[in-house]
């Protein structure tokens, strides 16, 4: 092993932390971790570093006793073990920071944490003792409030600190940083070196390369199923990291200027809505305006409002005809179905249940939007209009898939995604919202949706994406706006912000002289 | 920990198969049944299954059955395809035959053709009305279905019994609860000398050809089918949900309230206490057993109704209590369910147990 970089305080040698070799996980369609081999060491920083579906999450589920491997050796602190289930990973002394936050809305962040105790406990001492792990680490949190009232990130933290209670010797981050704000990144891997420096052993997964080079003193590489290399990160470029990881060069989009004309397509005007749902977010005063010709991002951490924004230019909530406008037409007070009639197409962040209906085949799912384009003629369906639609859609955007017939939820996300994006472009819409587009997407083909969307802006349609991907914005949009807290920032072209500006903006810290200041909200 | 895990690619033959296999489990629990109350099952089954068709009467009788349980399973299968669960059948039914009723003791006398399709009408049109009632409290007030459905029921049979007990009792009845006999113009006339098969199987026959063409080619069945499977694809596409729990609701009142029209205008010819032996019941099961499919109801609906005369059959020769055809009924449908569960899931083995 190469001499790790100066953070790094463990000891070099001896017996690792952690130490697996030959893991093997089946499942019926797929083999997740085949003879899967990974050494940490006290105090180390691993990186395990993949594309979405390399099986790195099997493997880690594995490490934390959640899913049992079919073959292997774990060896923990130089013995074999076996872990049964996750409780018995946190005697060990594992814990696991977990994408998805698994926390009791209408609960403090005391009660969220009893609650997730393996022993008897008294809320007061542990209220105490929140506080000061809380603060030990940098990580502030008031063990009384109730957790509906944190933000995402301090939501993170509570997750962080429930694990760092029980003293663990490994700590598991899976994509942590996907919910945060640029500035929030470097605030966890602060406390992620000062913990590395006490001798904690952290696994960190991710598929973001700039983080990793930053953060981590080693890195595993999968893909497929398969370790595919180990690295030293800092010694390492991106697009060696790339490589490694998708087994060929890293693909670039083509941006070429748009030559038509950019009149005004889709506006959303003063558009403010109280959200049913208790916990969702209320949007305020919400102006834009995407151009035909252009790509308007909309950056910020869901939970900003994303959702309900979404869900109102869709058509799936409506509100006030005037608020939303396509071509100068009101649309607000429509519903999904008849704005698609105006020109309208919505590409949905969640792809199997609602762009696409799972157990139903790719055919039937054409109907379900592109009805007009002669899939169903006075009432009655025409399933063979519908199958040559879907085959056409498979051909032009190159969905890997059985055929017309195979059902949705055969086919990955990303050529699920193809289908979908395939089936809205097919409608030739005016002006197309798209959200996540490349969310759990594989390499290439977030590239080939990438470049779909330009060269479909190119033609002079106007596309609003919502993306929590701050690099995937400033590789495909025109012009970027923040949502933070239920309100918009304004839109900024490309070459005038940069993503400190934006991280700033994602705290809902907007500059006075282009809105008024965040504490004005009632 | 959970003993089941979900299969990755659930088999379609097995989901055609499994009633075939919950029909076989019946049979061999129920001669388990039979060998515990001392009978010979073989003898059991042929009084069953076999002696009720050994007649030209016993499928007159196997048709009057059928009809209803097709005609209402066909209208409830559009609800449950949309997750839309009417439970209370049998209460339109009730509410149908009550229409239907209320306008031949009016019309009592009037010897004229239009009688008859007019009692359906108004049977058809108090079903709905009925479907109606849970779709309002549903759409207005987020009022669970298969809570207000079945409730309704209770109001139904409460009214029923209310008015053969009171307003249309008939004076010459001797203080029975029923109303008076019927007249020849209000009445399905039979096909047969002896025999009570009637003209009303037809309109299940009719429905069960419109139900198939419906559910199987029309965009509005497809949206049902979307809102039952996927509500947000139901959302995102457009679909009314307002409409879907609508249609499912009215469609279903209508088609039991036509069965409760077939009844006191058929079989029964009068309205009593007893115009319906649990058919708005049964055929949830039918329904299910035909796998929402209007041709798997049609069969499910035959062999329902083929239990229910069975049963009949063995309280006449073997002996047996009445409650036997409710306990075919519900292992049938227990047996059902559970190889459902296996076709989308199996076992899950367990753990080795850790030594560390």
């Amino acid at each position: 092993m190469s001499i790790p970089p100066p953070p790094f305080s463990g000891p070099p040698a001896g017996i690792p932390r952690l130490e697996l070799s030959g893991i093997t996980k089946r499942y019926p369609s797929v083999v997740a971790n085949d003879g899967i081999k990974l050494k940490v060491g006290p105090g180390e920083i691993h990186a395990v570093l993949g594309e979405n579906g390399a099986g790195k999450s099997t493997l880690m589920k594995i490490i934390y006793g959640a899913v049992q491997a079919d073959a292997g050796q774990i060896q923990w602190n130089g013995r074999e073990v076996v872990v049964a289930n996750p409780a018995e990973a946190r005697r060990l002394g594992i814990g696991m920071v977990f994408q998805h936050f698994s926390l009791f809305e209408t609960l403090s962040v005391v009660e969220n944490i009893a609650l997730a105790l393996d022993e008897p406990f008294d809320l007061k001492a542990l209220a105490i003792r929140v506080k000061e792990v809380s603060t030990r680490y940098g990580l502030p949190l008031d063990p009384d409030r109730l957790v509906h009232s944190l933000s995402v990130g301090e939501r993170q933290r509570v997750e962080i600190v429930r694990c760092l209670l029980q003293e663990p010797q490994l700590l598991i981050l899976d994509e942590p940083t996907s919910v945060l704000t640029p500035q929030a990144v470097q605030k966890l891997f602060e406390t992620l070196r000062r913990l590395a420096a006490e001798g904690v052993s952290i696994l960190y997964i991710s598929h973001k390369l700039h983080e990793i080079q930053s953060l981590c003193h080693s890195a595993t590489v999968m893909r497929g199923g398969k370790v595919t290399g180990t690295a030293t990160p800092s010694r390492e470029t991106p697009a060696s990291l790339a490589r490694m990881m998708i087994g060929r060069e890293l693909p670039v989009c083509e941006v070429p200027a748009y030559t038509g004309i950019a009149t005004p397509a889709l506006t959303v005007n003063k558009l403010s809505l109280v959200p049913d749902d208790p916990f969702g977010t209320r949007l305020q005063d919400i102006d834009l305006e995407v151009h035909r010709g252009e790509i308007l991002g909309i950056a910020g951490i869901s939970g900003n409002g994303q959702a309900e924004l979404l869900a109102a230019l869709s058509g799936e909530t409506t509100s006030t005809p005037d608020s939303v406008k396509l071509v100068g037409l009101p649309v607000g007070h429509l519903d999904a179905g008849r704005r698609r009639k105006h020109g309208l197409a919505f590409v949905p962040e969640e792809r199997l249940g609602r762009g696409a209906v799972p157990s139903m085949s790719l055919a039937d799912n054409a109907t379900l939007t592109a009805q007009r384009q002669g899939l169903v003629k006075k009432g009655f369906l025409r399933p063979k209009a519908a199958w040559d639609f879907a085959k056409r859609c498979i051909e032009r955007f190159d969905v890997r898939c059985g055929g017309p017939g195979a059902a949705a939820r055969s086919l990955s996300g990303g050529n699920l995604q193809k289908f979908i994006v395939g089936r809205e472009i097919m409608q030739q819409p005016i002006a197309m919202v798209v959200a996540q587009p490349t969310w759990g997407v594989d390499v290439g083909a977030a590239a080939f949706l990438r470049q779909t969307l330009i060269d479909l802006s190119r033609q002079g349609v106007a596309i609003l994406v919502i993306s929590e991907e701050l690099e995937e914005l400033f590789e495909i949009c025109d012009r970027i706006a923040v949502l933070a807290e239920g309100r918009l920032g304004p839109a900024v072209p490309k070459a005038e912000t940069n993503a400190e500006k934006i991280g700033m903006q994602m705290s809902g810290l907007f500059a006075p002289a282009d809105k008024e200041p965040a504490h004005a909200t009632a | 920990m959970p003993l089941l895990e979900p299969r990755p690619t659930p088999s379609a033959r097995m989901r055609l198969l499994s009633p075939l296999i919950a029909i076989g489990l019946t049979l061999a629990v129920g001669s388990l049944l039979f060998l515990a109350l001392g009978k010979n099952p073989v003898e059991a089954f042929t009084v069953f299954f076999v002696q009720p068709l050994s007649s030209g009467n016993g499928w007159s009788e196997l048709m009057v059955k059928a009809g209803p349980l097709i005609l209402i399973a066909q209208g409830l299968a559009i609800g449950f395809r949309a997750r839309i669960y009417n439970i209370g059948a049998e209460g339109q039914l009730i509410v149908g035959a009550l229409a239907g009723g209320g306008v031949a003791i009016a019309l009592d006398g009037v010897d004229a053709w239009w009688v008859l399709p007019l009692m359906v009408v108004a049977g058809a049109i108090g079903g709905a009305l009925w479907g109606a009632v849970p779709a309002l409290l549903k759409t207005r007030f987020n009022a669970e279905e298969t809570l207000t459905t079945l409730m309704l029921t209770y109001i139904a049979s409460f009214t029923l019994s209310y008015m053969v007990n009171g307003p249309w009792r008939d004076p010459e009845g001797m203080n029975f609860p029923q109303s008076i006999m019927f007249g020849d113009p209000a009445l399905f006339s039979p096909w047969f000398e002896g025999m009570r098969v009637n003209a009303s199987i037809l309109i299940a026959a009719v429905a069960s050809i419109a139900f198939w063409i419906f559910t199987s080619r029309s965009f509005l069945a497809y949206q049902l089918t979307v809102g039952g499977l996927a509500p947000a694809a139901a959302r995102y596409a457009g679909f009314s949900a307002q409409r879907t729990v609508w249609v499912s609701l009215v469609l279903s009142g209508l088609t039991a309230g036509l069965a409760g029209v077939g009844e006191v205008a058929g079989p029964v010819g009068q309205l009593n206490l007893n115009i319906s032996p649990g058919y708005g019941f049964a055929a949830i099961i039918v329904a299910y057993l035909g796998r929402l499919n209007a041709v798997g109801i049609v069969l499910a609906g035959l062999l329902m109704a083929l239990l229910y005369l069975g049963g009949e059959a063995a309280q006449v020769a073997l002996q047996l209590p009445a409650a036997i055809t409710g306990l075919f009924q519900g292992m049938l449908l227990f047996f059902l369910l559970g190889t459902d569960v296996f076709v989308d899931y199996r076992l899950k083995p367990r753990p080795k147990p850790a030594y560390a």
